[in-house]
């Protein structure tokens, strides 16, 4: 997936060519400098017509900033960025095909819901009529309907956000470039719209470029999600590829969680003297286990700790001597929660383990 | 928490009573408070304006020369005759000018300094911005009408660019002209702009200060080009930081006599009016009535100001 292009290759240029003219937004070794900040450091990415795409990422990974490039409020250091097979590398925002919903959702906040919402229409110099019947279309796509006089701080954290949806969608952009827009609304409402948000790009069958830090988001909404880490990237694929192929102990870490073994570590364990991951859900943990069944790698050890959330019960289990694997197993009404300092057995499976690439 | 069990004496449990006393009786605790700043205010402040407007319906007797103190609207009837009107209209012309030119110069800077300025560059220029203003207010006024004389800075300069005769041009207009610029409104004009405009940036600077980069963003993003962002969005949300720094500016103008005075013509203007007539000439209730003016005028003024949409934002 990942496409790293040289430039100046007659070859690569024409491959190149040919690969932006199928898809919706490209990054070819894109870096931002902020004075002697790398910001994005040689960030290439092609992201599909259609497709929902996340930049997952913790604060200060370049994911934000590689976003604004394409929305164009910040030029490239270096690399060139393509948007439906043109080159707008140095072209303007307001000459750009591409809608950006935002963070603080940036509501104009001397305007009305119905003025926010026709704002690209009205400095394009559209008809009245034209506007105010694509005001009330947009208005009724979001739900939003009978708000139109209403003043952004008037509305709350929720209906800004549709107000926001509405106006970067009002000019049916090809590409639609959400910077954390979810991330002030509160856990309920944020499920609720993850739901819509996904719901309406099905139905509008347009590009969405989803920037967040919140890896369960970017795992149940996205079609494919790149993981950045210090500017740059990852890991590109879907959701499942990644969660369960992680190719570094960062992304191990940062999608889902994981137990990360040393090469001595893993070794110790009978496995190959490599950097491991081990999803905690996929250890099996018995209070009495045989340790006999074929196929499965067996150890023993010490329950540390151990906390209950509900739907499953997250445990520590010291192995050895500083190696401690998180253990989580869901809460069943057959079994008996183990005591804390009680001997227990743990397996799982060889294909389970995956080995990494690099800490 | 030994420190409560323990039993305070003197000058500790004095001042603990006295906190516990407040702390129950919030209402006292307003008083004290406000105490100060309303009789500074309602009765100094304002009661000397509404002695001022009161003195303004007395009339002076025209054989005599003494204050009747009668009402009467005859001394309002004296502000309505060409010579007093005359004052009137120069001086709020002068102050609109005034107010105008200010706005243009320092919507720019008040720009670059909110958007474009680090932290350090940003003190450099609050400080070159209010630099003037440590400075005796008088002495940058003279220096003004040295660099303004006829054997000033300034027509040393255009007689060395080769243009004196623009100069002799700009003054040979009629009544902003003059035998010099010192002597002339243009002058008087350079020189309140000079001595008002930190009033009129400062203002600025703080509202646009206070709009979010993210709107500029949106609307450039939305299809705004950099003309309709300034007109649609920064203009809007800048203005009531214009109407602020405008109140300064134009007020200031309209009651000052000591610029008048030193730069420009012998024709007066409503501060030099006022001075006139509650001093040499004995004539308070018309220097009551005159300084009247600028009040309604500032009264008419704001009224449009609201009118216009400009405290929406507040």
């Amino acid at each position: 997936m990942r496409t790293v292009l040289p430039l100046g290759d007659e070859l690569h240029r024409g491959a190149w060519r040919a690969l932006v003219l199928s898809t919706a937004v490209a990054l070819d070794g894109v870096s931002q400098h902020f004075g002697s900040v790398v910001a994005v450091d040689d960030v290439s990415l092609t992201v599909e017509s259609g497709e929902f795409f996340s930049l997952l990422g913790p604060s200060g990974s370049g994911k934000t900033t590689c976003l604004r490039m394409i929305a164009g409020f910040d030029l490239p250091t270096r690399g060139r960025i393509v948007i439906g097979g043109e080159d707008v590398t140095s072209i303007p925002p307001y000459r750009r095909t591409v809608n950006t919903v935002f963070q603080d959702y940036a509501l104009f906040p001397h305007m009305s819901v119905a003025e926010n919402v026709a704002y690209p229409l009205m400095v394009r110099g559209s008809d009245k009529r034209t506007r105010v019947q694509r005001t009330n279309e947009m208005l009724e796509l979001v739900q939003l309907s009978g708000l139109e006089n209403r003043r952004p701080g008037a509305l709350s954290g929720g209906q800004r956000q549709r107000v926001a949806l509405a106006r970067a969608l009002i000019n049916a952009p090809p590409v639609l470039l959400l910077d954390e827009p979810l991330g002030a609304l509160d856990l309920k409402l944020r499920q609720q719209m993850q739901i819509e948000l996904k719901a309406l790009q099905r139905q509008l069958g347009i590009t969405f470029i989803y920037v967040t830090h919140d890896q369960e988001e970017a795992l149940s909404m996205s079609d494919r999600l790149a993981v950045f880490r210090e500017g740059r990237i990852e890991q590109v694929g879907s959701p499942q590829s990644v969660y369960d192929t992680p190719r570094t102990a960062f992304v191990a870490g940062f999608v889902g969680s994981a137990n990360i073994l040393t090469g001595e570590q893993a070794e110790a364990l009978g496995l190959s003297p490599v950097t491991t991951a081990l999803r905690p859900e996929k250890i099996h943990l018995q209070i009495n286990g045989d340790g006999s069944q074929k196929g499965l790698v067996h150890c023993q050890g010490r329950l540390v700790g151990r906390q209950f959330l509900g739907i499953n019960t997250r445990f520590e289990v010291e192995i050895s001597q500083g190696l401690v694997l998180d253990v989580i197993r869901q809460n069943t009404l057959d079994q008996i929660l183990p005591e804390p300092e009680q001997q227990v057995t743990l397996s799982w499976r060889v294909e389970d383990v995956r080995m990494l690439e690099h800490i | 928490m030994t420190d409560i069990t323990v039993a305070a004496t003197g000058w500790p449990r004095m001042r603990r009573k006295l906190s516990d006393g407040l702390f129950q009786h919030p209402v006292l605790f307003l008083l004290l408070l406000l105490a100060p700043p309303l009789i500074w205010l309602g009765i100094i402040y304002l009661g000397s304006l509404f002695a001022l407007l009161a003195q303004s319906f007395f009339y002076i007797d025209e054989f005599s020369g003494v204050v009747v103190r009668e009402f009467s609207l005859r001394t309002f009837a004296e502000l309505f005759t060409p010579a007093n009107m005359d004052i009137v209209v120069r001086t709020v012309v002068m102050a609109a000018t005034v107010t105008v030119a200010a706005a243009v110069i320092a919507f720019p800077l008040a720009y670059y300094m909110s958007h474009y300025t680090g932290p350090g560059m940003k003190a450099v220029f609050y400080l070159a911005v209010m630099l003037p203003l440590w400075s005796s207010y008088l002495v940058r006024v003279y220096a003004w009408k040295l660099i303004l004389a006829h054997e000033g800075i300034i027509s040393w300069f255009f007689a060395r660019l080769g243009l004196s005769g623009l100069l002799d041009g700009i003054l040979a207009i009629p009544i902003i002209g003059g035998a010099s610029l010192s002597v002339s409104y243009i002058g008087m004009f350079l020189v309140f702009l000079y001595i008002w405009l930190p009033f009129m940036i400062l203002p600025i600077q703080a509202a646009i200060e206070r709009i979010p980069r993210s709107l500029l963003d949106a609307s450039a993003d939305l299809g705004g080009h950099p003309g309709q962002t300034f007109r649609k969005i920064v203009l809007p949300l800048a203005f009531p930081g214009v109407v602020a720094g405008s109140i300064f500016t134009f007020s200031l103008t309209l009651g000052d006599y000591i610029i008048p005075g030193i730069i420009g013509s012998s024709r007066l203007v409503i501060g030099q009016a006022v001075y006139i007539h509650q001093g040499t000439a004995g004539n308070i209730p018309l220097a009551a009535a005159f300084s009247i003016v600028p009040i309604a005028i500032m009264a008419i003024y704001l009224t449009i100001a609201r009118r216009l949409g400009a405290f929406d934002a507040l």
